[in-house]
């Protein structure tokens, strides 16, 4: 069930009236009901799938537990006949049993993903090492079932694991609650990755219908709704009219293709995760921003904290950090020292860190090589402005008063937007070589900027009317963004303050929304971009 | 408390106001079918006549074969018969089912007159052609079935009964028309008729078109949805005290031929349930031309070809099965005279125009 169905507005809509009429300690009863539905709804085989990853995250996460428990019962009861050492000694028995636990969780259900989401990936690949030698040998392609946003629900179940075992987070003892958590439907689709500590408690507690709550949560459902249909699908007719021949479109069109995307993938993404939080704030359940202006950034690496920051602090907790501090690196950082010096040495096992981290972060993105490009470029952006950062100090201590200039920062902005405009067309072209042979055109391709503006990017499947539209969408998506920036307010909760003018700006996005929303026969609308990640 | 009554009363206003706005533009929005393809403007012409309480003695159903074959002015002007043509594009028929259905709660014709070339289909067809049946039907429950009998994969069902679902892309493609048929569109039938005056002769012979077809891949057995369709009408007209006919109207395309094999088995099935079948495909003694009496290449029938058949059927109605003339009705005799006139008017109009 897509979130811009009729289904799943009627869905949405029943759900929120029954979870207020739920006596309060039930709720969370009805929401995992629903989740569990809306799932089977969406695919009747997936619900397998996430009842796997329930029940053995159940398991571990209480087996961890148990331990846990028998660990301090036993310290307890022998605290006289134990010495420091001893009990260190115990400790360290129990916390690699723990750990054994811990990576029996992890192995079984990254394991299914890995299964599911890079079984066809591989086997392309061997298949292309064989083709050099062979023409005739390959290997069948399976054909394996990816459950509707497998990653985001994985991702968010072994970061509550790895919460366990490092005593972050209580292990949920009832398995039903711990299913609500992974199945909480608003997250389903396309996240955000929540934390069990963050969320659980609010799941669980009871929550009276208040219009403090539900009239900002409409206003950002509906807000959700605006971005995904009137700016990301009609723009995504564009898009993929290029995407479908690049042959054909070149030059001019790479660069609308840049710029095209960058508005789609902003809206469709942050629309979802709007609908999201918006649903979540209905319910009285606050969920976790994902977003944080990133098109303001001014850095590749503020960028990366803007965007989709509930991903990059899950793979900066769970894996950049642990990796940094693992016995390898510290034995690198110790041979890195002492063979290039302090100053490079220190960076060295950082630098590693890093790179297997946007490695990861590419693969976590889809099973192929642009994902992995797009990551390492991402990476590789990252550490060169890390390396250049004395040169930029430099820089900056010779025009000191740059840093204040509204211009510089301007400047700033627009270039890591571009920069990461470029790096995310990887999304849009079915394989490397072609995006970047799409991408060398622009810079040769000159003829193409007299076709495009002759009225070649009207011939894209949207007229100039829809692009009027969309231009003053993203216009006051921008405005609304800037408005939020500078006064540091949430825009609804102030509307909301005045039901009338909640009304009113309900009205208006509900009317703007199903007249200039692209929906229905003779679209091609999309499910959310994120939805298959 | 206050609070409550307050956002509940902004909630209902918001709520009607949005409502009003989204059905104004809904009225917009949805096609007007005054200008090409008229055809999705037959099926709501039906209501201005019921509701001005006339009655017909005949009632045509079907697709574009019958709304281009007969002339209900022309039937009455010859023999005193009233008709109407309850037919539109490529209407299925459970369409024709819901239609007939939905008609004889309006009124009670004496004979339904059912073209049989629709009976090729057991599955929905296309979205557009539902469209022209559909949403020109008035909501009711009959209504609700035919949607949920001719529904594509792609359809909502919500979007019938809220169309700016269907046509709000349409803000793009407005045109004058759109605003100046929102409340009232122009009729454009003459009950049920579409006039066309061109002529485009068949180029083949028919042996030449009947190769042509049989060469095609076609299926040689009626599928059963239809039968099961058309034992439902047959009931349905005896319940109502009708009488049923089938027809096949006359046409010479190897783009829609009617086969042999579908044929025999509409003869078949008349035969066994005591029904009259009226093959008209070769049957010299209407008169057909298809050098003049076809407006696309032998597919439909043009006025002069509608005319020569509409008098053959006329016969038929008079002789086999008793149809009297309502001509010494004065209430009657000038409703159809104004009618009549407006068929010769048209026809003149649109000959003059070629």
């Amino acid at each position: 069930m897509s979130f811009t169905s009729i289904g799943f507005i009627c869905f949405l809509a029943a759900t929120v009236v029954l979870y207020y009429v739920f006596p309060k300690k039930h709720q969370w009863k009805l929401l995992l009901a629903a989740s569990l539905a809306f799932y089977f709804i969406a695919g009747e085989w997936y619900l397998p799938y996430i009842l796997f990853t329930i029940i053995s995250s159940y398991i571990v996460a209480r087996l961890m537990r148990k331990n846990s428990e028998r660990e301090k019962l036993y310290i307890e009861q022998n605290r006289d006949s134990l010495d420091k050492d001893a009990r260190k000694a115990y400790k360290a028995a129990e916390k690699k049993k723990r750990f054994r636990i811990l990576i029996l969780g992890l192995v079984l259900n990254f394991g299914i993903l890995a299964v599911l989401k890079y079984t066809g990936f591989t086997v392309n690949n061997i298949n292309s090492i064989i083709g050099i030698f062979s023409d005739n040998v390959s290997l069948p392609l399976p054909k394996l079932l990816l459950p509707m946003g497998i990653s985001f629900y994985t991702f968010q179940t072994m970061g509550y694991l790895i919460d366990v075992y490092r005593e972050r987070t209580q292990a949920e003892t009832n398995p039903f609650r711990l299913a609500l958590f992974v199945s909480f439907f608003p997250q389903l689709v396309q996240g955000p990755i929540s934390r069990h500590g963050d969320l659980s408690e609010q799941l669980f507690c009871g929550h009276s219908a208040k219009w403090e709550n539900i009239a900002p949560g409409m206003i950002r459902v509906a807000w959700g709704f605006f971005k995904k249909l009137v700016i990301a699908d009609t723009v995504m007719i564009a898009i993929k009219s290029i995407m479908s021949s690049p042959e054909r479109y070149s030059g001019a069109y790479v660069v609308f293709l840049i710029l095209a995307y960058s508005a789609q993938i902003y809206a469709d993404f942050t629309g979802g995760i709007d609908i999201t939080i918006g649903i979540g704030e209905m319910l009285g359940i606050r969920i976790k921003e994902n977003f944080d202006h990133p098109f303001a950034s001014t850095s590749t690496k503020e960028y990366w904290r803007r965007w989709h920051i509930t991903m990059g602090t899950w793979f900066q907790d769970y894996i950049f950090y642990p990796l940094s501090i693992c016995k390898p690196m510290q034995k690198l950082s110790k041979w890195s020292r002492a063979k290039m010096g302090p100053a490079l040495g220190k960076r060295i096992p950082v630098y590693l860190a890093t790179i297997v981290t946007w490695f990861v972060t590419g693969l976590w993105h889809g099973a192929s090589w642009n994902f992995i490009v797009w990551g390492l470029l991402n990476c590789l952006v990252i550490l060169v402005s890390q390396e250049l950062q004395p040169l930029y100090t430099k820089f900056h201590n010779r025009f000191p008063k740059l840093n204040d200039s509204y211009a510089y920062t301007l400047f700033c902005r627009t270039r890591t937007f571009l920069l990461m405009g470029l790096i995310r067309v990887l999304d849009c072209y079915r394989d490397v070589p072609l995006t970047f042979k799409s991408v060398g055109t622009v810079f040769y391709d000159f003829s193409s900027w007299r076709e495009f503006f002759a009225g070649g990017v009207f011939d894209l499947g949207v007229g100039p009317r829809e692009y009027i539209v969309v231009a003053l969408a993203i216009v006051t998506v921008c405005i609304v963004s800037k408005f939020q920036r500078a006064e540091g307010i949430s825009l609804r909760h102030k509307i909301a303050e005045r039901p009338s003018l909640a009304f009113l700006c309900l009205s208006v996005l509900v009317v703007v929304i199903i007249i200039f929303g692209s929906y229905g026969i003779g679209f091609d609308a999309s499910g959310f971009i994120y939805n298959q990640f | 408390m206050r609070k409550e009554i307050k956002i509940t009363i902004f909630a209902v206003v918001s709520l009607i106001i949005v409502a009003v706005l989204l059905h104004l533009c809904s009225l917009v929005l949805r096609p007007k079918y005054m200008s090409q393809p008229l055809e999705g403007a037959l099926i709501a012409e039906y209501y201005g006549e019921v509701d001005k309480g006339r009655q017909h003695q005949v009632l045509f159903v079907g697709d574009c074969e019958v709304y281009e074959s007969f002339v209900p002015p022309l039937l009455w002007e010859e023999y005193g018969i009233t008709s109407y043509i309850r037919g539109s594009a490529q209407q299925l028929i459970w369409q024709s089912y819901y239609l007939l259905e939905e008609t004889f709660r309006y009124e009670s014709p004496k004979v339904v007159v059912f073209n049989v070339l629709s009976m090729k289909y057991g599955e929905p067809q296309k979205e557009e052609y539902n469209r022209m049946t559909l949403d020109g039907m008035r909501n009711s429950p009959v209504k609700h079935q035919a949607i949920l009998a001719s529904m594509t994969k792609e359809e909502n069902i919500a979007s019938y009964y809220f169309p700016i679902l269907r046509y709000h892309s349409r803000w793009k493609d407005l045109t004058a028309e759109d605003f100046k048929f929102m409340f009232k569109r122009d009729t454009v039938s003459h009950n049920g008729y579409l006039m066309q005056t061109g002529i485009r002769p068949m180029e083949k012979s028919f042996a030449e078109q009947e190769a042509e077809a049989i060469n095609k891949i076609y299926d040689p057995d009626l599928p059963a949805t239809a039968f099961e369709y058309l034992d439902k009408m047959k009931e349905l007209c005896k319940q109502n005290g009708a009488e049923l006919i089938l027809i096949k109207t006359p046409t010479n395309s190897s783009t829609y031929w009617w086969y042999d094999e579908w044929d025999a088995q509409i003869a078949g099935y008349a035969e066994q349930n005591g029904l009259d079948y009226y093959n008209f495909i070769e049957n010299e003694a209407i008169g057909i031309d298809w050098q003049t009496d076809t407006y696309d290449r032998g597919l439909h029938l043009n006025v002069y070809g509608a005319e020569k058949l509409t008098k053959h059927f006329g016969e038929l109605l008079v002789s086999e099965y008793g149809l009297e003339s309502q001509q010494s009705d004065v209430g009657v005799s000038s409703v159809w005279k104004t009618k009549t006139e407006q068929y010769y008017k048209q026809k003149e109009e649109m000959e003059r125009g070629q």
